[in-house]
């Protein structure tokens, strides 16, 4: 192990006492020697010998740079960002340019208060997000007519994939043809190619009439995109009846703004609707992220993926919000989950909500007006230049038919001129218009086409008054769309940014106070990380513009990827995966392919340790694989006598073993390096589940112990912020034998090995714009950085264990009685002899002012606590006092069940309990940190403890009914 | 302490059986429901359905878990609860009586043979 090198400030600036470590990690240096001196040890490299298994030590620093100050690191990013080039980008397939209304780039996408907090599994504080998840779900219904919608899922292709899973588990019989439209986008087309290989559904790709009307074979769903590739508009009404008449389920792919002008897929009686949701404010970002949308009909909800915000009430029967039909995800479903995706887009569906109420229902259908006008204006244009143009029916996308020796004398004028079209085909050009859009860009687009092109385009306007509509009369919206008072109420600005600020208090994030959710990994999300994606030449980018366009991003992608291969000691990276969960995916389908290659394509079995989080085993069988579970023993290790049984019984057929280190117990297991030789051994290939990987950065390099695929999660280990529930970021690092199977992509050749299995993300880098974040982290933090944020997060993890021992026995410990990064208390009990659940502790930290720690995962009756590096002792000392002064509160209310006389399982109190009359015992019960700590947090709950039931067996995800708002 | 009747049989998942003139009805136990939590969503099986012995029929959801509902024995599915259907918590207040879930028409009557008495399910999940 090498010396732990001082931080000192790295450059000679006064100001620079402390450098950005000292910001980042919260223990101050003095703090840190007596947290060590409680610990029994001398410095953290003692604790860390102490608490790793030696044997997977480093014993070389990492080759990652010196780091550089704050100041540096954003100045040097900036100087390679503006190697990026910023085109008018006309190329649409799914993202536009579009504004993001300053208000809410100011108070949402670059506020704190948003953008750091976590999923909402406790609701009673998320009821702010909560509320602006099913404002986006409302919206979403609306505009495709549909009954129900999720809050959200990754990205328009990794939609359409989801969208066609449910039609496939819908069907429940032996049909496995499912027909994709040749209109549709075509990275939606290769991933959705690529995700049905492995389940043996069979792709037909064509023309969506002739197929289904030709089709002999049976099919249990189709795609359809709506406007299509090249612009056209079709009512598909006829072919989903068509459809429907041979049980086959229907799915549009939609333009979210287009759908307020046009016919809805609710009204052509289709089944499930999907799209981006982008250019509803979300800036393009070089690929994302943005938030995709999936709604149906009312019939599929339970088989629908990811994340539905429903409507409950609480305790006292007032409104409230949350999560709702959990049953369905892999935490609770595990392989029988409706999907892998565990988290969502939140923050920007939540931007995407924002937009919406910002210019309200006549605000977005101005837009859609304008850009549809300007686009008719275009085409117009086009035929006066003597162009032919394919495209009758359309909404914003003109696709113009060029003599194919015209071609590159047009792509080069386009070029000079910074504007970037579509080259559709060897002779279509297609071009796409967007709010952005103004009359004289279109000068400048018909200019490229003919250098005579002198055509005064008002007075095609005028002249456009009488002529054909692009949009004919059954094609057109009948119905009203975003009713409900919410998107009718904030015009003025006064207002729209109280409402924001109302619902952005009523939550916990981490600039409130500490969110000790274990697994989560709530770190500093620093702000000058943030600041980056804020640019103009970060967020202005279509991802298929040309690569002489992104030089800057290909820097920061080949940086983070060779900085990311050093720190997790691998050979190769890849950062398409959009979420943990597709980094799982994305890793079992490279092994796969790699399987085949080497013709082992008979190995079919994923081990899994019962440990494992959801997402494994819900991913392994979306890569194909069979599902065994190895057991654990009662330290939570993973059971060497199963694993080598289980490795027996199945010898040949092992693919792969996935386990996640340390482990999801909190512990460094000491066999890692035994697990993997036997799976080695046994011809077999390791994944390793990198969700705990930042107890070991910098410290160990997870590719020197075994595993030949990790992947990483950026929003935990590299300071991606949660954003209430997405986005999250899923590199994957493999070994040198894999790199030629991971991701690559349909549209952007260079983007992966053409061996590849395929794609996992709609863009060829994923969620691009935040890969700045991490590289932000990683620089600001160089080698010596990123090792101590290791160890102080093992450092605070153990000093809790240490201090909550006495009063809750700590379930999981390695050696020398020591954790990793994380703790699990167990309440088991408690609950036997008190009656008082882990469920009464959790809520009843919020009256302490804190979020709780993660309830019952992996283990039921317990609780996992994971402080991070970033909190301070002071604030961990504040929690570690709550939780004792529940301990008391649990002996004082033994048994007590009547929420009225304990403030256990009255808990979370709200301003209304304590003002009512009949309530049973003093504030400084209800409130006890608040009145005997002056520096305590003062948050109170808006919701009492929400019926959760309730909201289950009343299924309802969209606003209140409007009939039922109060009004005031 | 849950509530096990004497005269009925149990299975290791936790489900009960009654058996009248080879119609069998099923349900899940007291233990069961009281585990489970509030059950909010009951999915059941067509009536006429047939069933191989340990096939599942249903699931049965609490806000928090999940389970499979599997048939004891070989038979047909000659009846549904639907009141459970629409009001699952009748289960967690009745399990024994108005919270029965399925009747079958038992192909072998001696599957039940196989079962638990009350006492050994006491054991089981007193354990």
């Amino acid at each position: 192990m090498n010396k732990e090198k001082t931080n000192l400030p790295s450059s000679d600036s006064y100001a620079n006492v402390y450098s950005f470590v000292d910001r980042h990690i919260g223990p101050s240096r003095s703090d840190i020697v007596d947290m060590l001196k409680y610990l029994d040890c001398d410095n953290l490299d003692e604790l860390i010998l102490s608490t790793v298994p030696n044997q997977i030590l480093l014993d070389v620093p990492l080759k990652i740079d010196a780091p550089l100050n704050e100041q540096e690191a954003l100045a040097y990013l900036k100087e390679r960002m503006e190697e990026n080039k910023i085109f008018k980008s006309y190329i649409g397939m799914g993202y536009h340019d579009t504004i993001t209304p300053t208000v809410i780039l100011r108070n949402i996408l670059e506020n704190p208060g948003w953008y750091t907090a976590y999923t909402p599994y406790q609701p009673e504080v998320s009821q702010g997000r909560l509320e602006m998840l099913i404002n986006y779900q409302q919206m979403i219904m609306d505009l495709t007519g549909l009954e129900v919608a999720n809050a959200s899922l990754l990205d328009e292709g990794t939609a359409a994939v989801e969208a066609m899973l449910l039609a496939f588990r819908y069907s429940k019989d032996s049909r496995n043809v499912f027909l994709v439209s040749d209109g549709c986008h075509p990275q939606t087309v290769s991933l959705l190619t690529a995700r049905a290989k492995p389940l043996g559904i069979e792709i037909k790709i064509g023309n969506l009439t002739n197929l289904i009307e030709d089709s002999s074979t049976p099919f249990f769903g189709f795609i359809a995109q709506y406007p299509d590739t090249i612009g056209n508009i079709k009512d598909y009404e006829f072919l989903i009846k068509k459809g429907k008449s041979r049980q086959s389920i229907s799915i549009l792919a939609c333009d979210l703004l287009a759908l307020s002008i046009l016919k809805s897929p609710g009204e052509m009686s289709a089944d499930i609707a999907i799209g981006s949701s982008q250019r509803f404010g979300v800036p393009m970002g070089f690929g994302g992220p943005h938030a995709a949308f999936i709604s149906c009909k009312e019939e599929y909800k339970r088989l629908l993926p990811g994340r539905i915000i429903g409507r409950s009430v609480d305790k006292n029967n007032n409104l409230a919000y949350r999560m709702a039909l959990q049953t369905r995800e892999q935490h609770i479903r595990r392989e029988k989950a409706t999907s892998n995706i565990c988290t969502a887009q939140s923050l920007l569906a939540i931007t995407a909500a924002a937009y919406a109420i910002y210019h309200g229902p006549r605000g977005i259908k101005g837009i859609a007006d304008t850009v549809h006008q300007l686009t008719r204006i275009l085409s117009k244009g086009f035929s006066l230049l003597g162009f032919e143009t394919l495209n009758k029916v359309y909404f914003d996308t003109v696709a113009v038919k060029s003599p194919k020796n015209r071609l590159s004398a047009i792509k080069s004028r386009a070029l000079k001129n910074k504007l970037n079209f579509r080259f559709y085909s060897a002779d279509i050009i297609t071009i796409s218009l967007d709010e952005t859009t103004k009359i004289s860009d279109l000068n400048n687009i018909l200019k490229c086409f003919s250098s005579s092109s002198d055509i005064d385009l008002l007075e095609v306007e005028d002249s456009l008054l009488s002529d054909f509509d692009a949009i004919p009369n059954n094609l057109k919206r009948t119905k009203d769309f975003l009713t409900h008072p919410v998107f009718n109420s904030y015009i003025s600005e006064t207002d729209f940014l109280r409402y924001i600020k109302r619902l952005e208090d009523k939550d916990i994030a981490l600039n409130k106070s500490m969110i000790p959710l274990g697994s989560c990994t709530m770190k500093l999300n620093a702000t000058t990380e943030m600041i980056p994606i804020s640019w103009s030449k970060i967020n202005s980018i279509h991802p298929f513009a040309p690569k002489s366009q992104t030089k800057g991003y290909r820097f920061l992608i080949n940086k983070l990827e060779t900085v990311l291969c050093d720190i997790a000691g691998f050979d190769k990276v890849s950062l398409q995966p959009n979420a943990g969960a597709q980094g799982e995916l994305a890793g079992l389908m490279t092994i796969r392919a790699f399987q085949e290659v080497t013709n082992e394509q008979k190995r079919d079995i994923c081990l899994i340790p019962s440990s494992a989080h959801g997402t494994n085993p819900a991913s392994a069988i979306l890569a194909g694989f069979k599902v065994e579970i190895v057991k654990c023993d009662d330290k939570g290790n993973v059971d060497t006598k199963d694993l080598a049984y289980k490795i027996q019984q199945y010898t040949d057929r092992i693919s792969t073993f996935m386990i996640t280190y340390p482990s999801t117990h909190g512990v460094f297991e000491e066999n890692i390096g035994k697990i993997c030789r036997m799976i080695h051994d046994a011809g077999g290939q390791v994944y390793m589940d990198g969700a705990n990987l930042n107890a070991i950065v910098g410290i160990s390099k997870p590719g020197h112990f075994g595993p030949d695929v990790c992947h990483i999660n950026l929003h935990k280990t590299f300071s991606i912020p949660h954003g209430g529930g997405g986005p999250g970021v899923g590199p994957i690092a493999v070994k040198e034998h894999l790199s030629a199977f991971l991701p690559n992509h349909s549209v952007v050749k260079n983007a992966g090995p053409e061996s590849s299995f395929g794609p996992i993300s709609s863009a060829p880098w994923g969620s691009a714009s935040i890969l700045a974040i991490s590289l932000m982290y990683i620089m600001m933090m160089g080698p010596g950085g990123i090792k101590k944020a290791t160890q102080v997060a093992i450092l605070n993890a153990n000093y809790v264990a240490k201090k909550l021992r006495p009063y809750f026995p700590i379930l999981y410990t390695g050696r020398n009685e020591r954790v990793a990064h994380e703790c699990i208390i167990d309440l088991r009990d408690i609950r036997k002899h008190h009656g008082i659940t882990e469920e009464d502790i959790a809520k009843r930290l919020i009256d302490y002012g804190f979020h709780a720690p993660t309830m019952s995962f992996p283990v039921p009756g317990t609780l996992m606590i994971e402080p991070t590096e970033s909190e301070s002792r002071k604030e961990i000392d504040r929690f570690c006092d709550a939780l004792v002064s529940i301990h008391n509160e649990i002996l004082t209310y033994s048994n007590i069940q009547e929420p009225k006389s304990s403030p256990l399982k009255n808990a979370p109190h709200t301003f209304f309990d304590v003002m009512n009359k009949n309530f049973n015992y003093p504030l400084n019960i209800a409130f006890p940190m608040q009145n005997d700590d002056a520096t305590a947090i003062r948050y109170i709950s808006p919701v009492a403890r929400v019926n959760n039931a309730y909201g289950d067996k009343n299924f309802a995800c969209s606003c209140l009914p409007v009939d039922q708002y109060k009004t005031g | 302490m849950s509530e096990v009747k004497e005269e009925l049989r149990y299975t290791e998942e936790h489900e009960w059986t009654n058996n009248q003139n080879d119609i069998v009805t099923i349900g899940i136990t007291d233990h069961a429901q009281e585990s489970l939590g509030e059950i909010v969503f009951i999915e059941l099986p067509d009536v006429g359905t047939t069933l191989d012995r340990s096939s599942t029929f249903g699931v049965i959801e609490s806000t928090k878990s999940v389970s499979d509902l599997y048939s004891p024995i070989a038979g047909e599915v000659v009846e549904v609860n639907g009141s459970v259907e629409n009001e699952p918590d009748i289960i967690n207040k009745n399990p024994y009586d108005e919270g029965w879930i399925i009747k079958i028409k038992a192909k072998r009557i001696e599957d039940l043979d196989s079962l638990l008495t009350a006492e050994q399910y006491k054991k089981l999940i007193d354990e």
